[in-house]
Formats: C-alpha cells, structure tokens, sequence
C-alpha cells in the first residue's frame, strides 16, 4: 500500500497540519520556558532580568510544592476510586430494565452538564455550610455535631465535589461497555455454576478493563488541572490544605504577580504530567492491545 | 442417569405464545435433535430445558427429579452456544477449565481433566492460546470442551455449526456423533438443517410454530411422515406434493411422492413434462420436470442420465411408495 512515492506524498499533505499545531504548542512552551529563567514581576515590570535557576529553587524548596504535589495526587486518586467504582455500580443498576429507564438515565447524566463552579458553588452553599448545609442539617437531625467541610477536610471536600461531577461519564462509558457484553457468555458462564459475584469477577470486569482504562486516561488528564472547584470553595486553604500544582501556580502568578515563579511552577507541572503520562500510555497500551 | 421429560410444557413471552403445552421424552443416552424452520421455538424450547427460561406453565424433569424450578447451574446440563460464546479474555486452557474451577475442583484435578478433554478433541497445541486466535472449528471445539469437562447428564446444542463452512460443518458433525457414541451422555441438538437432524439423530423431534409435529427415528420420518408439514420438511430434495383430480384418484386432498419414488422414461409412462433443469452430479441426476398434468416435479435419479434441459419425458410414481394426505394435511394411512 504504502509505497516510498505515497509516503513522501502523505508526508507533504500533512505538513501544513502538523506545522500549525507544532507551532501552537511550541511557541508557548517557549515563551513559558523563557520567563522561568526571568525575574519578571508584574509590580516591578522594569526589573526584568535573567536570573537563571534561582526561579526553579525557589518553587521547588517551597513548601507549598509538596503539599501541592501531594493533593494533586491525592484528587487524581481519589476521585478516580470514587467515579470508577460507583461508575460500575451505578452501570450495573442502570443497565437493569426498570420504570422511567430513560429519564432515570438522564437524570444520571445531568451533572456532566452543570459548571464546574456553579456546582462546586452549589455544594459549598448548599450542602456543605456548616449552618444551611444540608448534610449539616442530617447530622443535627440525628443529633450530631455539623461537620464543617470546607475548613476541617477541604481537600475531601474538593475530591467529593469533582467525584460528582464526573461520575456521570464513568457511568456512561461503563454503561455502554457493559451492554455490549454478548448475553451468551453471560448465560454460559451461568451455566458453569458462577454465581453473580463470580460473574461480574470473572466475566463481567474483565469485560469492561478497556473501558475502565479509558476512563482512567481521560479523567486523569482533567483532574491533573482541577481549579475551578479548587477557587470558589476553599481557595485553596485553609492555609496549603487544598493546593493542587494547577492552583499554586495560579496562585504565585495572579496573587503574587511573579510570573518568572509561575512560568517554572507551570514547566514543572509539564513534566510532572508528562511523567504520569507515560505510566499511563503504558498501562494503556497494554490493556487495549490483549 | 439423563433422562429428560417435559410435561406440559408452555411458554408466552408478553402475550405472544411462542411454545404451546408440549409433551416430550428424550431417553437417558439418547441424541435427539429438534428440528425446525427458523423462529419455530427450538432455541426456547432447549432454553427452557436448560433453564435460561422459565416454564410459563408445566413442569420439566432431568434425571427423574423435577427441575422446573432449578437453577441452570444446578441442572447438570452443558451447553454449547450458537456464537460459541467464548470467554475472549480468558486462555483456552482457563475456558474450558472455568466451570471446574466455579465448582471449587483441587487445581490437579482440574489439570488433568483440562488435559483430557483437550486430547478428546485434539486442542493440546492451542490450551495457551486466546479465543480470537483460532479458527470457527476450533472455537466450537474449545465450546464443546467446555461443555464436556463437567461431566453433565446431557449435552445442550444449539445451532452449533451454524457458523461453520460447509466442509467444516460435515467434519464437527462427524466429531459430534462421535463424540456422542464414547460419552454415550444424552445430547439434545438443536438445527434447522435437516440434513443434520439425519445424519446425527437418534430421534427427530420436529417443531413448527412451537408445536411438535412428529417425534420418532430419521427414517420412520422418512418413511412414515404424519404430516404435509413433516412430508416436506424431511428429505432432500423436497418431496413433491400434487393435488386435485390425481391426488382424488387415490382418495387424498393432496399425495406425495419422494423425488427418488418418480421414473423418467422417454418413451412411456403416466405424466408427460419438459425437462426444466437438469443437475448433474455424477452419482446422482436431480431433474426439474415440468409436466402438464401433474405441475413442477423434482425427480432423483441414480447415476447419470443422457437428458437436458428441454427435453420431453414421462414420468411415472411408484404407485407403493406414495404419500396419502388429507385436506388438513394429516396423512391418511
Ligand atoms: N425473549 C423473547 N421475547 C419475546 N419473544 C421472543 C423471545 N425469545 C424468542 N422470542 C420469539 O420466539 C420465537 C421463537 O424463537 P426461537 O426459539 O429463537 O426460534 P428458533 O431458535 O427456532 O429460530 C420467535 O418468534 C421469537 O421472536
Ligand atoms: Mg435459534
């Protein structure tokens, strides 16, 4: 098919493409890198200079770094668990013929649609607050102290918060992966005397690893950079509590004006993601191949 | 030890009922096969055996013990699934070894029965492969290993070689009665291929819309059809039936006369007719004739015959082996 004349043909006519969004990446990225080696502060504008690495010993020794890196994980991970497994278990129950089917499974879907801060908003005011909150008005209706989210366990509180907003798409795709689970193999293995635990272990999970793999990569690339809800709950505290990378550098740029700082937060944050996705592409690679 | 008795047996889905209340014997070592047109009810009818269904009504017995409300898995039946179904993820060696382990065997066990069953059926080279690396044969081979290693008291098929080529599908039909005259388990076969309900069964049940038709031997089918319906579904090629003043004449509303039961002669005979088509298939000659009397007649002849295509010839039944039916189509004997 692909003789040597018909790849330099197709080399050629994808150029232009490829240059455009070469460009569109590298001139950026550039940009970015440049400024990290600057002191460039928005307060004393004149004072640029090349300052060389002292930026990235300053970001990298701060201590606000590791406790960003750490919740950024700690987000990546847990609304993860939270999406993957109750994706599964809302999928199980949603692929079950019952009543109202149809308005049951946009109901499920609906908060994909809502803003990240309109519904990170709407969490903090109306479920959270520690007086109107409605899981604080549950605690005193059963007599207990309200639990105070936002101050005592901010980054819970943010992983909750994202985990809601994307369990409607981890419901989806394992929806659709497990009804096209062939119904024979179902009954086969009905047949060999698994039970329904030994069906979803044996059957029904391996079925849908590819479609957990792809929910992992997707939602892995979005929750690297969670602000929105990171913004209009906590702001990022109490004091570093619920700092992610994507929010101190947000926060060294437009709270302190120090660019420089930002820009090499920002090229550490790229490395940072490009390490995770190389795991990932592997992790990838190998469940979508078998 | 895998004797299966219907009593009564009915099913509806919503308000469509696609098997009325049947009653139906298959003996313990038995190789029956249901046989039918598709959309007939085969499929729910070895369903509701195995338990993939349940019984709108009546009640089903394996082994003697009544199993209408058993669990498929409590049952003792395997089944061998029209698409295989293969757990794809799974090596050969782990599908066929999965319904020991869903027992609980001792992994040695399991092991050596594995082992077993794949030198029955010649997969020894293939255990570690994935589903998707083998050919149709050898799916249906692993399906049928599955099946086997449980040791059950009968043996469920539905359409098993459906999907198979033609030349294929006469080797598993080989293996699979074969397979039947070692393990002498009951086997209930379920095809709409009647060249296969031939060749394999012990007994024929046929089905239409639901209903049996006719239960017994190939050849007493063959012989002794109890119906049209029967009469034409059995044999190939179809038998051919005609109707008004020759059916009248020998007291019937219609007769039938098997393809093999016609002569053919250029010189006398009862019916005149024009060759239509002539296939020639060296042991055998099947002419399409299209008489004046008698309508469209297909004729088997042994050997070859110099005839061709529009030529003029007689044909004459065996006056002995005609089939005799009535206006609602039940044979008169
Ligand atoms: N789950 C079901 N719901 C409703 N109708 C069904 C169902 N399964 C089968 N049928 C109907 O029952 C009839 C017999 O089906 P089936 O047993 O699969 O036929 P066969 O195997 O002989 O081709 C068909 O008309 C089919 O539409
Ligand atoms: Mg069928």
């Amino acid at each position: 098919m692909s003789t040597q004349h018909s790849r330099a043909a197709a080399r050629l006519l994808v150029a232009p493409s490829v240059v455009l969004l070469f460009l569109w990446m590298i001139v950026p990225l550039a940009l970015t890198v440049w400024f990290s080696f600057e002191r460039f502060n928005l307060l004393m504008p004149a004072t640029r200079e090349w300052i060389g690495l002292t930026n990235y010993r300053f970001f990298l020794t701060d201590p606000a770094f590791f406790a960003a890196i750490l919740n950024t994980l700690l987000i990546v991970v847990g609304v993860l668990a939270i999406t993957i497994v109750g994706g599964i278990l809302l999928a199980l129950l949603l692929d079950r013929p019952m009543f109202g089917q149809g308005i049951v499974r946009l109901l499920v879907i609906a908060p994909f649609f809502v803003m990240p801060t309109v519904s990170a908003l709407v969490w903090k005011n109306m479920f959270m607050n520690p007086v109107n909150g409605l899981l604080a008005w549950l605690q005193k209706a059963v007599g207990m102290a309200p639990h105070d989210w936002l101050a005592t366990t901010p980054l819970f509180a943010v992983i909750v918060i994202v985990a809601w907003q994307w369990l409607p798409f981890a419901t989806l795709i394992l929806l659709t992966a497990l009804q096209s689970l062939d119904e024979e193999q179902r009954e086969a293995a009905e047949l060999d005397g698994a039970g329904a635990i030994a069906r979803f272990r044996f059957i029904v999970l391996p079925h849908l690893s590819r479609a957990i793999t792809v929910v992992i990569l997707i939602q892995t690339i979005f929750l690297l950079s969670v602000f929105a809800e990171i913004l209009v709950t906590t702001n990022g505290g109490p004091g570093t509590d619920s700092t992610n990378i994507a929010f101190l550098v947000y926060a060294q740029a437009l709270l302190q004006f120090d660019v420089g700082g930002a820009s090499a937060g920002g090229i550490v944050a790229v490395v940072l993601a490009n390490i995770v996705a190389f795991f990932l592409m592997r992790m990838i690679g190998r469940t979508l191949e078998g | 030890m895998g004797s299966i008795v219907l009593r009564q047996v009915e099913k509806v889905f919503g308000d469509v009922t696609v098997i009325p209340p049947i009653d139906l014997e298959i003996a313990d070592g038995e190789f029956a096969v249901f046989v039918g047109p598709s959309g007939c009810g085969k499929s729910t009818l070895l369903r509701l055996i195995a338990g993939l269904e349940d019984a709108t009504a009546g009640t089903i017995s394996i082994d003697g013990r009544d199993a209408t409300d058993l669990a498929p898995a409590k049952r003792g039946l395997s089944m061998v699934f029209q698409s295989y179904a293969l757990y794809p993820h799974m090596s050969v060696r782990s599908n066929i070894a999965f319904p020991l382990k869903m027992a609980g065997l001792a992994q040695a066990d399991i092991d050596a029965k594995v082992k077993a069953a794949a030198e029955t059926l010649n997969l020894g080279d293939y255990l570690d492969r994935k589903p998707k690396q083998l050919s149709g044969g050898q799916r249906q081979r692993v399906a049928i290993g599955r099946a086997i290693v449980r040791e059950p008291s009968a043996f469920l098929f539905d359409e098993p070689l459906s999907n198979l080529d033609a030349a294929l599908r006469v080797q598993m039909r080989l293996e699979i009665s074969q397979l039947h005259q070692k393990l002498k388990t009951t086997m209930v076969y379920v095809t709409h291929d009647q060249v296969e309900a031939m060749t394999m069964a012990d007994k024929i049940v046929v089905l239409n819309k639901g209903r049996i038709e006719q239960v017994g031997s190939p050849l007493e089918l063959y012989r002794r059809p109890a119906n049209r319906f029967v009469a034409g579904f059995i044999g190939s090629p179809k038998m051919n039936f005609v109707g008004g003043a020759i059916a009248a004449a020998h007291g019937a509303a219609t007769i039938g006369i098997r393809p093999e039961n016609l002569a053919v002669s250029r010189d006398a005979g009862d019916w005149l007719g024009t060759i239509v088509v002539a296939e020639h298939l060296g042991s055998d000659t099947f002419l399409h004739i299209a008489t004046d009397a008698a309508g469209t007649l297909t004729i088997r002849v042994s050997g070859e015959v110099p005839v061709h295509h529009g030529d003029r010839v007689f044909v004459t039944p065996d006056a002995s082996a005609l089939h005799r039916f009535d206006d609602k189509g039940i044979a008169i004997r």
